[in-house]
């Protein structure tokens, strides 16, 4: 424990507080969002009836993008004077580099989130009925699911050259899953005449992906990690 | 004291590192002296743990190094290439992350009080991003000390220092020393090697082809000793 | 001498590929007589319900090739042998065809069956998606870099690509019947009960060819790596020897 979760939190904090300095991954996130946004308004009629169709895609479409370009700096960053090589000489588990990248990770999109999604929910002017409780935490567990592959799949991508071609190529393959599944409990939770119960095997599915990608990134990190 | 028992590396198809046995004991400081591509710091690279050897162990004080022994890693201060260092942060920052990873206590004070044995106490609360590359390789020195490390491998530590940062990291090289550190240091710098060291290993081609004591040789017969083994085919 | 002998090693196909391919010609030729010849004609659907056997038979090599694949990188994660990432590598590629085979031949039967070119049946787009995986796998292969680095990798991604696939499977199965409940029932001709004896027979029979022909490619991939392999190593020797002749 102490060569694990002590640097991943480390890790994690060190992320949050470089990010904080330099604010450029979540405010391009932001920014891109917004154009998701804008452009989905464009390209579909936000009439009344759309609305309701629409939303818990781009919701899913906004985390999945705005996600990946979060994802593609998330490793780079560790590698101009190869940062990530002082991390694997020191006394922390690796597969604890891998829980303080999910965390910092997370939360980045997280905050894109708290902004983006509010912001699209005005600009649609949709009312989200009933509870917010099940819709929060069907995009927790979504964002998750997709915040463990995208880590562990960014620490490969950026082994090679063109590791920002490569991210989206290996990445969306496998979380096909996460996106069936978070957009069809999203529509069922904010759908009008919502009934929890139909979301629930949804939620399953997500919690059984979250479970088994986020334990393969903890047994198989350590490979990735090799030099 | 540490020990290396036929290790070994292949990257692709080439063989970096032949099968070296060699061990080092106590208070040395060692030079590994030899042309470029010899794999001298794929060699230091794996006394630190961060390359995986093809075969062979490593071992400290008779302790297998092993991926997760981390009191033993938590004692290797290991100086690379490249700094380790984050941009847009200060070096204060940047010694307390890494005092953190490593555990030190009074983190704080002990990173100041490096910064000052470096020389870099003006500069103590600018971003790294803008430093030149000696001022980054002193802070990348205090860095590899944070933890008061038993063992230091230094890679290549004299490169873009000018002559007073030189003779600062001969006297925080010789006060470890005193302290009972072993240092290995790969270098091309012979001067520095008369100076600090103690002992010269000498490679070629992966393999180790002499191993000889400084203090019975005076500079032109490491120079000479050095061309005539690296010559010799 | 010693080059020359390891040429003659590999130029040499082994005994167990030859004993393979000798099998492999008459029962391809058996296969294809009971397929085209010998099976009855299906009522509705004429002369196109014979994709079906090839349609089935590339799908269990794909996935029995992906398998392959998970084995073995595990294996190389494990053993870090050389074979086993080649045989992985070799293997991932084989189902990549097969995989193709299937996306082909799929909407051809859908097209006389359904009369729609593509219908997002679950195991026609759980299909789709393992292609995806796997020509990603192919591209994690064709880094730059040196094979060390490259089979660590592909096995990582070998590895949670299969282990994705019934998560995959699962998602689309429950996401089509919520979208499109009735557009077809599940697919009683491709559970095996309501066939014919005789198809059935020609179904089994053309499964275990191609499992057949699956290790023929197998075989020939990795001796063709191997050939590869052996070429750049006698490349590498010769321009070395050319350096050292040079500088003295």
């Amino acid at each position: 424990m102490r060569y694990f979760i002590t640097p991943a939190l480390l890790i994690a904090l060190k992320d949050l507080y470089s990010e904080w300095r330099t604010r450029q991954v979540v405010v391009t996130m932001l920014i891109f969002s917004a154009l998701v946004i804008v452009t989905f308004s464009f390209a579909f009629d936000p009439t009344r009836q759309a609305v309701e169709a629409l939303i818990p895609g781009m919701i899913w479409v906004i985390t999945v993008f705005a996600g990946i370009l979060g994802l593609n700096r998330s490793f780079l960053s560790e590698q101009k004077q190869d940062q990530l090589h002082g991390m694997i000489v020191a006394p922390a588990d690796p597969a604890s580099i891998y829980l303080g990248k999910v965390i910092a990770n997370y939360v980045f999109v997280f905050v894109v989130q708290a902004i983006s999604i509010p912001l699209l929910l005005i600009l649609f002017d949709f009312q989200v009925p009933g509870d917010y409780g099940w819709f929060l935490l069907i995009l927790f567990l979504g964002t998750f699911g997709f915040i463990c592959v995208g880590t562990l799949l960014s620490a490969v991508s950026i082994q090679s050259k063109s590791s920002e071609m490569l991210l989206p190529v290996l990445l969306f393959p496998l979380v096909t899953p996460i996106v069936i599944a978070a957009v069809e409990a999203t529509r069922i939770v904010l759908a009008q005449d919502a009934s929890i119960s139909e979301a629930f095997s949804w939620m399953q599915l997500i919690v059984v992906y979250d479970l088994v990608f986020f334990v393969a990134g903890f047994l198989l990190f350590e490979y990735v990690l090799e030099v | 004291m540490i020990e290396t028992n036929g290790l070994s590396k292949t990257i692709g198809e080439k063989t970096i590192v032949r099968p070296i046995n060699v061990s080092f004991q106590g208070a040395e400081t060692v030079a590994i002296l030899g042309p470029n591509g010899a794999g001298k710091s794929t060699f230091l690279n794996m006394i630190a743990g961060l390359i995986k050897p093809t075969s062979g162990l490593i071992s400290f004080h008779g302790n297998a190094l092993k991926k997760d022994d981390y009191t033993l890693k938590e004692k290797i201060g290991f100086l690379s290439h490249q700094s380790f260092l984050y941009d847009y942060f200060t070096p204060i920052e940047n010694l307390i992350f890494f005092g953190r990873m490593y555990k030190v206590e009074n983190v704080r004070e002990r990173a100041k009080q490096l910064i000052d044995e470096v020389g870099l106490k003006l500069f103590q609360n600018e971003p790294v991003r803008s430093f030149s590359r000696g001022m980054l390789q002193r802070l990348a020195i205090a860095r590899a000390l944070i933890h008061n490390p038993e063992y230091l491998l230094l890679d290549e530590p004299h490169t873009g220092l000018d002559q007073q940062a030189v003779s600062i990291l001969n006297e925080v090289i010789k006060a470890r020393q005193k302290e009972g550190v072993t240092v290995l240091m790969v270098t091309h710098d012979f001067q520095q090697v008369t100076d600090t060291c103690t002992r010269a290993l000498i490679m070629r081609n992966g393999r180790l082809v002499d191993d000889l004591s400084i203090s019975e040789l005076g500079q032109d017969t490491l120079d000479s000793r050095y061309q005539a083994v690296v010559k010799s085919s | 001498m010693d080059n020359k002998n390891s040429i003659f090693r590999f130029l040499i196909p082994s005994k167990g590929y030859n004993i393979l391919f000798y099998l492999a010609i008459p029962i391809v030729i058996m296969a294809l007589y009971l397929t085209f010849i010998w099976s009855p004609v299906e009522r509705t659907m004429g002369e196109v319900q014979k994709i079906f056997y090839f349609h089935v038979g590339s799908a269990w090599n794909a996935f029995f090739a992906f398998f392959v694949v998970l084995v073995f990188s595990i294996l190389y994660l494990v053993k870090r042998k050389r074979i086993y990432d080649i045989i992985a590598g070799v293997s991932a590629e084989i189902g990549v065809v097969f995989t193709a085979i299937v996306l082909a031949t799929g909407p051809i039967w859908a097209h006389s069956a359904w009369n729609t070119w593509w219908t997002w049946e679950p195991r026609l787009t759980t299909t789709l998606i393992l292609f995806f995986i796997y020509i990603a796998y192919i591209m994690i292969r064709n880094m730059e870099g040196e094979w060390q680095k490259k089979a660590r990798l592909a096995s990582v991604f070998g590895i949670i690509g299969f282990i994705n696939v019934p998560i995959v499977f699962m998602a689309v199965r429950w996401w089509e019947t919520n979208l499109h409940p009735v557009v077809l029932g599940d697919g009683n001709e491709q559970s095996g009960g309501g066939l014919e004896p005789s198809m059935l027979f020609t179904l089994l029979f053309t499964v275990a060819t191609m499992t057949l022909v699956y290790f023929l490619f197998l075989r020939k991939g990795i001796y063709i790596e191997q050939l590869r392999l052996e070429t750049s190593k006698l490349k590498a020797k010769w321009q070395e020897k050319e350096i050292n002749r040079e500088a003295s």
